[in-house]
Order: C-alpha cells, then structure tokens, then sequence
C-alpha cells in the first residue's frame, strides 16, 4: 500500500455571490482507489469535482497532482496548455451529459480515435482497430463504428463517452453523475460496466453522484457534502449503514428501497 | 495458538439525531479473542447486539470505544482507529465476512460473484474453483451464468457463503449462515467450516441453529442486552 496520493487538496474555498460552495475542504485520493462525493442537489459535490481537476480555481486553497514522473504538480499554478495536456492523456472526465464531451457530428470510432490523435498518433489503420476494441470494452457492436453519436440511444452515448476517455488509459477519472438521467436497467449496465472496467485496469476515481446505491456499488471511500462542507466522510458502507453525522443519517433514511 | 483477533472494551452506542437524539447502547466493554482455527459462536437472545458486534469487528459499524484488533501481515491492527484504505486492504486480504443477505451486483453472473472474491490465483483458476463451490452447494450448472437476483432466499445465500469462502481470508465473521437452508445443504455448510478451521481460519458466528452452532463451535461468547437508555 503506497503512502503516496494521486491527488491532495487541502482547505478549499469558493462562493458564488452569498452562497458557500466550498468551504474549508480537504480531499485525498490514493491510485487505484474510487471516492465518491455524495450530497443533495446544490451541496457543492460538482463544483468540488470540477475544482479537483483544475476547470475551476478555488479562492484558496491548493490541490496537488502527482505527475507519472512522481512529481508533485499543483494543478491550478500550471500553465493552461499544461493543464489541457493532462486532461488529454492522463486524466479523464466522464460528464452527466455524453453530449458536452462528445462530438455530435463526428463518428463513434472518430469520437474516440480523436483522443488518440490529440496524444499525437497518426497511424489510422491502428487507431481505428484501437477505436473498435474499446466500442467493443463499452458493448457498442463494432457495425456502428461509422454512426454518427445522434442515431445513439442515451445509454449508448453515455457508453461512447466512456471509451472515448478510457482510450487513452488515463491514471484518474472524474465522473459527475455518470448514470444520472438514464433508465434503471441500462444504469445497471453502465454501472456494471464502470465497476468492472474500474477494477481491471485499476484506474482511480472521483465519482460525483447523488444516488447512495452506486456509491457503494462503486466507491471505496465516500465523503458526505452538506452545503459545500463535508460533513462526513470515511469507508463506504461504513458511513451508509452506520452513519454519524445527523445529515447523513437523514440522506440514509430517505432512500427508497424498491 | 496465535490470536487473529481481539476486542478490547469495545463500546457501541447508536445516536439517532432524527429521533430527538436518543442514544441505543448495544456493546458495553466487549473483550473476547479468537485463535487461528478456533470457531467462536456468538449467542444471546435476537436484538442483544450479536449482528452489531460482527458488523463492528469487520469495520462495518464504527466502534465508540475500545479496540479491535486483527492480525494483519503477521502484526495487530486496531480497525477502529485504522484509516478507511488500511481497513479496506484487510477486508482484501485477512478478514472475510458473509452477511446475511447477498447484495447483488446487476448483470453478473453467480459464478464470477464468486471467482472475483478469489485471491492469488488466475482468473481461470478461480473461475474453476468458484464453479465446484457451487456445484459442492448444490447450485445447478444451468444457474452459474445467471446473476442471482431472480434467484431464490437459499440459493442467493448460497452464492454469498461461496464467496465468502472462496476468499480463504485467515479470519471470517459469518452472520447466520444457514438461515435459509435446507438440511443437505446445512451440513455442507458445517463440513466447510470445519475445513476451514482445520486449516487454521478463525472464525466468529452467529449460529441459530443449536445442532449446527454445538457442531462448528469450540465456546460460545454471551451477548446480553443493555438497558435501553433514555
């Protein structure tokens, strides 16, 4: 077990106007592990997932990233085409909406062959096949490689977003509510999916979602955010069957169980 | 013989915040040691706490007070003080748990539930061997590929009692194991367990069942109810 996180970010602050999205946040992620961020709807879970991996700068505080060389970066002092670089190749971002990361009017293989492209590969030949080997990880038949993503159902997109960040065998992935929006039964498959992809390629996580199930079908450690702080946070099913904090317990005991 | 695990005044309270925050003690000091290949029974009457001690001693309830301590890599570590990553490796590695109910996971199948609890071994190997636990269980070949969530009470209780086993972790915490069974399958049950303390895994569980608790057990630990305080 490695001492040394992936990402650190230690006393976090942002406000919009009067309201507080974060405040005072510290945050640890180790490699190979998935933390979800669980919260209600304007809790700051989002806002923290999009502070973490550099696409907004906090008022203060820092968050560090260990580069692949062992450096450690701090991600909001990097140059912006540094930063842009890293979100190409060893970081990924999953979106809710599959259609704010994919491109509607390229191709599926084209949507996920552009990120290999973007690292600089030019043989077409071998990033088509690669494109096709991951539509196939995602259960995307290889017959739909020259589609364009609109005559996708939503659950496919969602799947054509995820080999299209995977493709570049990322170190750590941001999801912010991967399953949001989707029908159960193809949210089960996705989520399925995310687990089993998660764990064979051993990629870290920080995973944004409001439904306590795929928390701990998904994540190792979980924090719990009530008004942009963290209130909680610890082993996964450890905060949701025995929860601690009086918030908590009322997210716990409000979930439906079908 | 060599202690895998001990409770030092171990203490657990819930506080529920939503109820006007009364407080529920349920473990009052618990001290109790379990050595390699021993199989320690919990007994008490239903709701003294037996589920809250096994659920504390895998790290699933936080402890109040106290320690328990497990012996992980060949040193004791406390679960009650260890950080959520320490105790997530020991749940890899030293300590198993069969809860019981099965949570299943969608659209995988019984038998890679049970192959993905294996450890050092290939995924071929361990395919193999969680297919013979489960015929060993009586679990029908046509059912291996099917995930288990049409499957009925005793067989979704089967699937999780392979899998824990199937980890040969050197501690394992089993919450009523053979609820559902039948007597064939019971027996089975009892026959790996005591497989497993020949081997030298430690185990602590909850038995109702009397004839398969004086058949697995070496000694029982008393869980008594608290007085409710208001």
């Amino acid at each position: 077990m490695t001492d040394e996180t992936l990402l650190s970010a230690r006393g976090l602050n942002l406000r919009f106007g009067k309201i507080a999205a974060l405040v005072n946040v510290d945050a640890d992620l180790w490699p190979g592990e998935v933390l979800a961020i669980v919260g209600e709807s304007g809790s700051g879970k989002t806002t923290l997932l999009n502070v973490l991996s550099g696409r907004i700068a906090p008022q203060s505080g820092v968050v560090w990233y260990r580069a692949p060389d062992g450096r450690l970066v701090d991600v909001h002092a990097m140059p912006a085409p540094a930063l842009r670089a890293l979100h190409r190749s060893d970081w990924g971002f999953v979106h809710q909406n599959p259609r704010d990361n994919l491109r509607m009017a390229v191709t599926a293989g084209g949507n996920v062959g552009e990120r290999l492209m973007a690292q600089g590969r030019r043989n077409y030949g071998s990033i088509r096949e690669e494109a096709i080997a991951w539509l196939g990880q995602v259960e995307i038949d290889a017959s739909r490689v020259d589609d364009l993503p609109r005559t996708f159902s939503g659950g496919m997109l969602q799947r054509l977003q995820i080999a299209r960040t995977l493709v570049t065998n990322p170190r750590l992935v941001f999801m912010d509510e991967p399953t949001g929006g989707l029908d159960v039964s193809v949210q089960a498959r996705l989520l399925d999916l995310i687990r089993s992809l998660v764990r064979r390629l051993n990629i870290a996580a920080v995973l944004v979602t409001h439904d306590l199930a795929v928390a701990r079908l998904l994540a190792h450690r979980i924090m719990v955010m009530q008004a942009g702080c963290v209130v909680e946070a610890g082993l996964t099913d450890q905060v949701l069957d025995d929860p601690q904090h009086p918030y908590t317990q009322l997210l716990v005991s409000s979930v439906l169980t079908a | 013989m060599t202690i895998m695990l001990e409770t030092q005044a171990l203490s657990k309270q819930f506080l529920l915040h939503l109820q006007g925050g009364i407080s529920i003690p349920v473990l009052d000091h618990v001290d109790m040691q379990v050595s390699a290949g021993e199989c320690v029974a919990l007994a008490g009457p239903s709701g003294a706490g037996k589920t809250t001690l096994l659920r504390s001693l895998y790290g699933n309830y936080r402890a109040g007070s106290g320690a328990i301590r497990v012996r992980h890599r060949g040193e004791m570590v406390d679960i009650v003080t260890a950080s959520p990553r320490l105790v997530v490796e020991v749940r890899d590695e030293t300590l198993g748990y069969v809860s019981q109910f099965l949570r299943v996971v969608p659209r995988v199948p019984a038998v890679e539930i049970v192959a993905e609890a294996a450890r050092g071994m290939s995924a071929e190997e361990a395919t193999r061997r969680a297919a013979a636990m489960l015929t060993r269980l009586h679990i029908p070949t046509r059912l291996h590929g099917l995930p288990p969530a049409t499957f009925s009470g005793g067989e979704q209780q089967r699937i999780n009692l392979a899998r824990g086993f199937m980890g040969s972790h050197p501690i394992l915490l089993l919450d009523e194991p053979t609820a559902s069974l039948d007597n064939a399958n019971r027996d089975i049950v009892v026959a790996m367990i005591l497989e497993a303390k020949q081997s030298g895994i430690a185990v602590v569980g909850i038995f109702h069942d009397t004839d398969v608790r004086d058949a697995v057990a070496d000694r029982l630990i008393h869980v008594l109810p608290l007085q409710d305080a208001a």
